[in-house]
């Protein structure tokens, strides 16, 4: 187990590398400049030089090796450099001040999924055929098949627009400095609650379904028969035999959705105007701003390879079945 | 093959997933002869106006007719769907094959960048790409299918390594036919079948990423009408003009849900194992 966590750890350092090349590469090979973006309204002297000092200041004027290997020294001492932006405040600062809000929506998210996706995928593994599965399949397929942004829009529509019932954008209304405490929180959860309802109305469909399958898959294995056979109530072999044993693949699927959770639903994001890692990234790809998104890119990326990682440890100790060390 | 028609015939979703399916195509194909008005032509005096009979699905901020758009926005979404699966599968046949068909260094090689581009987060790589590059449809179908191909070339590779023990693999060796001409003639139509499945799954997938960067704006760029980016002009006019957003969302559903409904139904077909287990399991669970 020690060698196989260390051995994985040893492969994550070249995959990041590659990662982090690849895109370094298209970001900067890509026309587009970032110090054009800025000095869009100066004379055309003022201009030349001013765009020759920026370059020089960025470190854009030296040759693209030379700068992927100051960006990656840099790295390595988690100095993540600073954002292009006109602020130019620390790429590390920026992903701070977004992260808090995109994870929080996305916990939420992921809670209220598991909450509702376990129970429906059992109920309707163990009555498969039945008028509640069918109904739960006919959900899952249009989960699958709605645009989650066009989901969003006709949720504004109705709720925000039509009843007036919810906010539509942001996070806060603007007489939020004059709420008392508990309005402000309540203000609050408003903002949140169509986000939440969207991007919890794509996962649940999937997770439901992979639910259901591992349901499927565990219910037809001897042990189940074997534990029916001893005379256990149905309400034991479903819900400890069988449940047990069909929340493993679950638990990968959760280590894998982990870095979506900060990576932030870039969609949804930017339709409800949250002010969360998705809309940061947006931005940074619009305005050219090199630092930050290669500081997105390698925060979520190694987030993905330590969830991966962490699935497939999980997955070993909750079943003493699989030995990841003597694969292969 | 004929039982393979006769279970996809008997699954009746599947046939009316396949049944819209072509519809579509043919409404995308036929656009220009069927749109009622001409999709780019603004006209001042019919600016958001609702629906109506002469406007079906009602007109957009420029007073252009909506129906006549998506008509149009069909043939964008479809093109991106087939393409960029195309380019998909060829990539992901070819380094697949490649990979379980020799074995050893060259296939580890391979596994390793896909698991490299499995890792990437792909919306990230669309983004950067796409915020970039001057977004055109060729750029959309590029990037959606090179950032695509991993699934099917680890279909195509498992299908490989264990086809290449088979006889009549061995056999054709032993014969002396070259190896570019076991994988093409003898290996590679034994391994179709899952790949079948998983392109038609595949181009819902590319459409659902398609319209999602048009919406963000960063796919196909107006005045071309695609479903993304009417959804995209119809959040700005959310309040006044809920045509806008309801229409093309709901094409884009349809389209989705229905191949969606084909490719799980050509799956069951190929593979009756999983079917009758299935339904054993049904019956015991009973």
């Amino acid at each position: 187990m020690f060698a196989y966590t260390l051995r994985r750890l040893l492969l994550a350092v070249p995959l990041l590398l590659g990662i982090t090349f690849i895109s370094f590469m298209v970001i900067h090979l890509a026309p587009g400049d970032p110090v054009e973006v800025q000095s869009g309204d100066m004379t055309e002297r003022n201009i030349r030089e001013a765009y020759k000092a920026l370059r020089e200041m960025y470190g854009l004027d030296k040759p693209l090796h030379v700068q992927y290997w100051n960006w990656l020294s840099r790295i390595v001492r988690l100095d993540f450099g600073r954002s292009f932006a006109p602020d130019g405040r620390l790429v590390l600062t920026k992903i701070g001040e977004r992260l808090p809000i995109t994870l929080l929506l996305n916990v939420i998210e992921m809670l209220i999924i598991l909450a509702l996706a376990v129970p429906i995928g059992v109920m309707s593994a163990t009555r498969q055929y039945s008028t509640f599965d069918k109904v739960t399949t006919i959900f899952v397929f249009l989960g699958f098949a709605t645009p989650d942004f066009w989901l969003a829009l006709l949720l504004m529509i109705l709720f925000g627009v039509q009843l007036g019932w919810l906010p539509i954008s942001g996070l806060r209304s603007l007489n939020w400095e004059y709420l008392t405490f508990w309005q402000q929180q309540l203000d609050f959860l408003s903002h949140l609650a169509l986000p939440i309802l969207v991007a919890t109305f794509g996962g649940l469909a999937g997770f439901s379904r992979y639910m259901r399958q591992s349901m499927l898959e565990v219910v037809r294995q001897d042990y189940i028969q074997t534990a029916r056979a001893k005379g256990l109530a149905e309400r034991v072999v479903v819900g400890k035999h069988a449940l047990r044993n069909a929340m493993l693949p679950i638990v990968t699927i959760l280590g894998l959705s982990l870095p979506g959770l900060i990576g932030g639903s870039v969609i949804v994001e930017w339709i409800f105007a949250i002010p969360g890692m998705g809309q940061l990234m947006v931005q940074a790809a619009f305005e050219r701003d090199y630092p930050v998104l290669m500081g997105n890119l390698v925060i979520v990326s190694t987030l993905t390879l330590f969830a991966n990682l962490a699935a497939d440890l999980a997955y070993s100790l909750v079943d003493p079945r699989i030995r990841v060390g003597r694969r292969r | 093959m004929h039982d393979f028609w006769r279970a996809l015939r008997r699954n009746r979703l599947a046939v009316i997933g396949g049944v819209v399916v072509a519809c579509l195509a043919v409404l995308a194909i036929a656009a220009p002869l069927i749109a009622p008005w001409d999709p780019n032509r603004p006209d001042v005096k019919k600016i958001l106006n609702p629906p109506s009979a002469r406007h079906v699905f009602g007109t957009d901020q420029l007073g252009r007719d909506v129906l006549s758009r998506m008509l149009f926005g069909a043939r964008v979404s479809l093109a991106v769907g087939f393409v960029s699966v195309g380019i998909a599968a060829t990539i992901g046949i070819l380094l697949g094959s490649t990979a379980g068909y020799n074995g050893g260094m060259i296939d580890a090689t391979i596994m390793r960048l896909v698991d490299l581009m499995l890792v990437f987060p792909r919306f990230f790589l669309l983004l950067a790409v796409l915020a970039f590059l001057k977004p055109s449809i060729w750029t959309i179908m590029a990037v959606i299918g090179l950032t695509g191909w991993m699934g099917v070339a680890r279909l195509v590779r498992a299908e490989f390594l264990a086809l290449k023990e088979r006889e009549f693999v061995t056999w054709s060796q032993a014969v002396g036919a070259s190896g570019i001409r076991i994988v093409w003639r003898h290996i590679l139509p034994n391994a179709m079948a899952p790949v079948l499945v998983a392109m038609t799954l595949g181009i819902p997938a590319a459409i659902l990423t398609e319209s999602g960067l048009s919406f963000l704006g960063l796919g196909v760029q107006p005045p071309f009408a695609t479903w993304g980016n009417i959804l995209n002009e119809g959040k700005d006019a959310i309040e006044l003009a809920w045509w806008l957003s309801l229409y093309p969302g709901f094409a884009i559903l349809l389209t989705v849900l229905s191949y969606n409904l084909l490719g799980e139904g050509i799956r069951d077909a190929l593979d009756p194992r999983l079917r009758r287990s299935g339904a054993a399991v049904a019956s015991r669970a009973r």
